[in-house]
């Protein structure tokens, strides 16, 4: 993930991947959602910096950046942990039981629905469907899904994020 | 499972590669189509096969092409809708992530009929592997010369562009997902005119959903006779029925339609996870349930629309003896309430309000008046919202009540106090 987050640093940042996504369409207007997507896997999240500097790249107003941003759930406005679990709570996930075990979650991680820990380790967000039903309850990890889950997998895989996290912080640590 | 269609190589690990759909009769349909049919005539075939939309609204396919007019003078576009986010939906996802290519080819078909040169392939945004074999078959497409300029020395040219949705149901409705392509909020547009007509930055512009696409590789390669052989005369072909709920067998099965829901969900579904069935969702949450005793109808278009539901996007969900109706309805409508993209009045501040007159029900804070209150509520958005996203949430929610009112009612204190509640609108 790159730091340089002025409007300079992050024009520099996407201008080659926004012009090559703009070129796709006949109106620079809908590259705005491809745009905001390259700056969050870039930055992490994205704000009105970003959106200043997309508005510049593509020579739309500010504000078509911002209704985009602020519309569509999976544009983080704000900065999320470093593992972001999304708990599907639909219908079928809710069936087999996903509403409690976001409740045990809660409980664990000590933070609401919506939340991020007091460590920036994880976030936590009830969420709707993801497309997986027949695999209830179903969870993603970042951008991975994990499937069929139970609380005893659900523990397991804390506990594996938590130490993949010291792993690499003990790394960054000695390097 | 010889006879399978849509999900023919879904066993196949290695059937996103274009070789492998190659060698089991990948392509052959679009040589036939640009061999041996002017865009009319695939036009034409499509109409005579009957083949309805497999995206929720069961929209004639070969009817929706023939709206877009000949001599626009305008650029014409294509978008396949893989936004699928109907709660208990799951089918697009595995045709993308199993079997690429077959979208692929239909798109090709598809946009040959109806004269564009680019169509866009909107998948949501959670959909990672879907993208990443989406994208992969797209490259071998252009390599082995199914895409680009001049496909297989037709001079037919064909651009094919992903544009990933960022989780919002509400895109998956056909104008705001062209909404969302432009760069804009995802909310939908007055129709008419229709996106055939004035869709996509105002051009001529078809929808249509993975599924119905993935139909038309078979459809030219085996003959419209075969096609409407299967199932129902007005709405034939191969279909994918999502399982998912309480049933011991969840998964995406390719079944004739027309079997009764009860039977599909042992047969299928293999049977209830508890007990027995309470209840079946036929096809995602905005289709209306039936009650046990329901459950000799007919999974197929018409059938189920003559029963008051819809076949929609053919997700079953089971509920068994557990389940409480009133909290299966509260999280459907909580969804909806969610979801509705803020629009329109009745949507969005009736689903609100539906949604915490369920929320203190369920607590057992619920008042007599409350299951009338939801009543009254259903009707005032059912066919008052601008969208069918209303339209649905309040539709299905009229069915719970309807079906399983006593449940709602066991779950109000008898001594509770009427609310007084402002009306809205
Ligand atoms: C709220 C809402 C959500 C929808 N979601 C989807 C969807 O995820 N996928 C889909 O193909 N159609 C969806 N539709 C239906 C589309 O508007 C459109 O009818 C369909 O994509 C047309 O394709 P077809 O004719 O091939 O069925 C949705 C409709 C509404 C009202
Ligand atoms: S019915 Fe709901 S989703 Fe549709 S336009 Fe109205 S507010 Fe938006
Ligand atoms: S309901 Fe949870 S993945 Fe569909």
């Amino acid at each position: 993930m790159s730091d340089d987050r002025t409007v300079a640093g992050i024009k520099t940042a996407l201008a080659a991947q926004v012009q090559e996504a703009a070129a796709r369409y006949p109106a620079n207007r809908s590259a705005i959602m491809p745009a905001l997507e390259l700056a969050q896997t870039k930055f992490g999240s994205v704000d009105g910096t970003t959106y200043q500097a997309i508005a510049e790249l593509l020579d739309v107003p500010e504000i078509w950046v911002f209704e985009v941003a602020s519309f569509y759930t999976l544009f983080d406005r704000a900065k999320a942990g470093r593992y972001h679990l999304r708990l599907c709570t639909n219908i079928s996930c809710m069936l087999r039981g996903a509403e409690e075990m976001l409740l045990e979650l809660q409980r664990h991680l000590a933070v609401q629905d919506g939340g991020t820990t007091a460590d920036r380790l994880f976030s936590l967000s009830g969420v709707e469907c993801l497309g997986a039903c027949d695999k209830a309850p179903v969870l993603m990890v970042n951008e991975d899904y994990i499937e069929d889950i139970t609380p005893a997998k659900l523990e397991a895989l804390l506990a594996a994020l938590k130490r993949e996290w010291q792993e690499q912080s003990a790394e960054e640590g000695a390097a | 499972m010889s006879d399978l269609v849509l999900l023919r190589n879904i066993q196949n690990p290695e059937a996103p590669e274009v070789a492998v759909y190659e060698s089991t009769g990948g392509y052959e349909g679009l040589r036939n189509v640009l061999r041996g049919y002017t865009p009319d005539q695939v036009v034409e075939a499509v109409k005579s096969s009957s083949l309805r939309g497999r995206g929720g609204a069961g929209f004639p396919t070969g009817l929706k092409w023939s709206f877009v007019p000949k001599d626009s003078g305008k650029p014409h576009y294509l978008c396949c809708n893989a936004d699928e986010g109907e709660p208990g939906t799951f089918k697009d996802r595995i045709l993308m992530e199993r079997d690429p290519h077959q979208l692929i080819e239909g798109m090709v078909i598809a946009a040959y009929a109806i004269g564009a040169n680019t169509a866009y392939l909107y998948i949501r945004g959670e959909y990672g592997l879907s993208i990443r074999r989406c994208e992969q078959a797209i490259a071998e497409a252009y390599a082995k010369g199914y895409l680009g300029k001049d496909i297989l020395g037709s001079g037919f040219d064909l651009d094919i562009h992903i544009h990933k949705g960022a989780g919002a149901y509400i895109c998956g409705e056909e104008t705001a997902l062209l909404e969302s392509i432009e760069g804009k909020r995802g909310q939908p547009k007055l129709k008419p005119p229709f996106p055939a007509v004035a869709g996509l930055y105002e051009c001529p512009t078809v929808v249509n959903n993975v599924e119905t696409l993935a139909c038309l590789p078979h459809l030219f390669r085996r003959g419209v006779e075969w096609f409407t052989s299967m199932g129902p005369k007005d709405g034939p072909g191969p279909k994918l029925f999502c399982f998912s709920g309480h049933v011991k067998k969840p998964g995406v099965y390719e079944a004739p339609m027309g079997l009764p829901l009860g039977e599909m969900l042992e047969v299928y579904g293999g049977g209830a996870l508890s007990g027995r069935f309470k209840a079946a969702i036929p096809g995602g949450v905005s289709a209306p349930m039936f009650p046990e005793n329901g459950f000799d109808v007919k999974m197929d278009f018409s059938s189920l629309a003559e029963a008051g539901s819809m076949l929609g996007s053919a997700g079953v969900i089971g509920l068994d003896e557990s389940a409480s109706i009133p909290r299966v309805a509260r999280r459907i409508t909580e969804f909806f309430s969610h979801e509705s993209c803020g629009k329109c009045t009745p949507c969005r501040e009736g689903l609100t309000w539906a949604a915490k007159i369920l929320r203190r029900i369920e607590a057992g804070e619920g008042s007599p008046g409350d299951v009338e209150q939801l009543e009254m509520l259903c009707g005032s958005i059912f066919g008052k919202s601008f969208c069918a996203l209303g339209d649905g949430a309040a539709w299905s929610l009229g069915a719970a009540l309807k079906h399983f009112r006593h449940e709602f009612e066991a779950l109000i204190p008898a001594q509770a106090q009427p609310v007084q509640e402002m009306r809205l609108w």
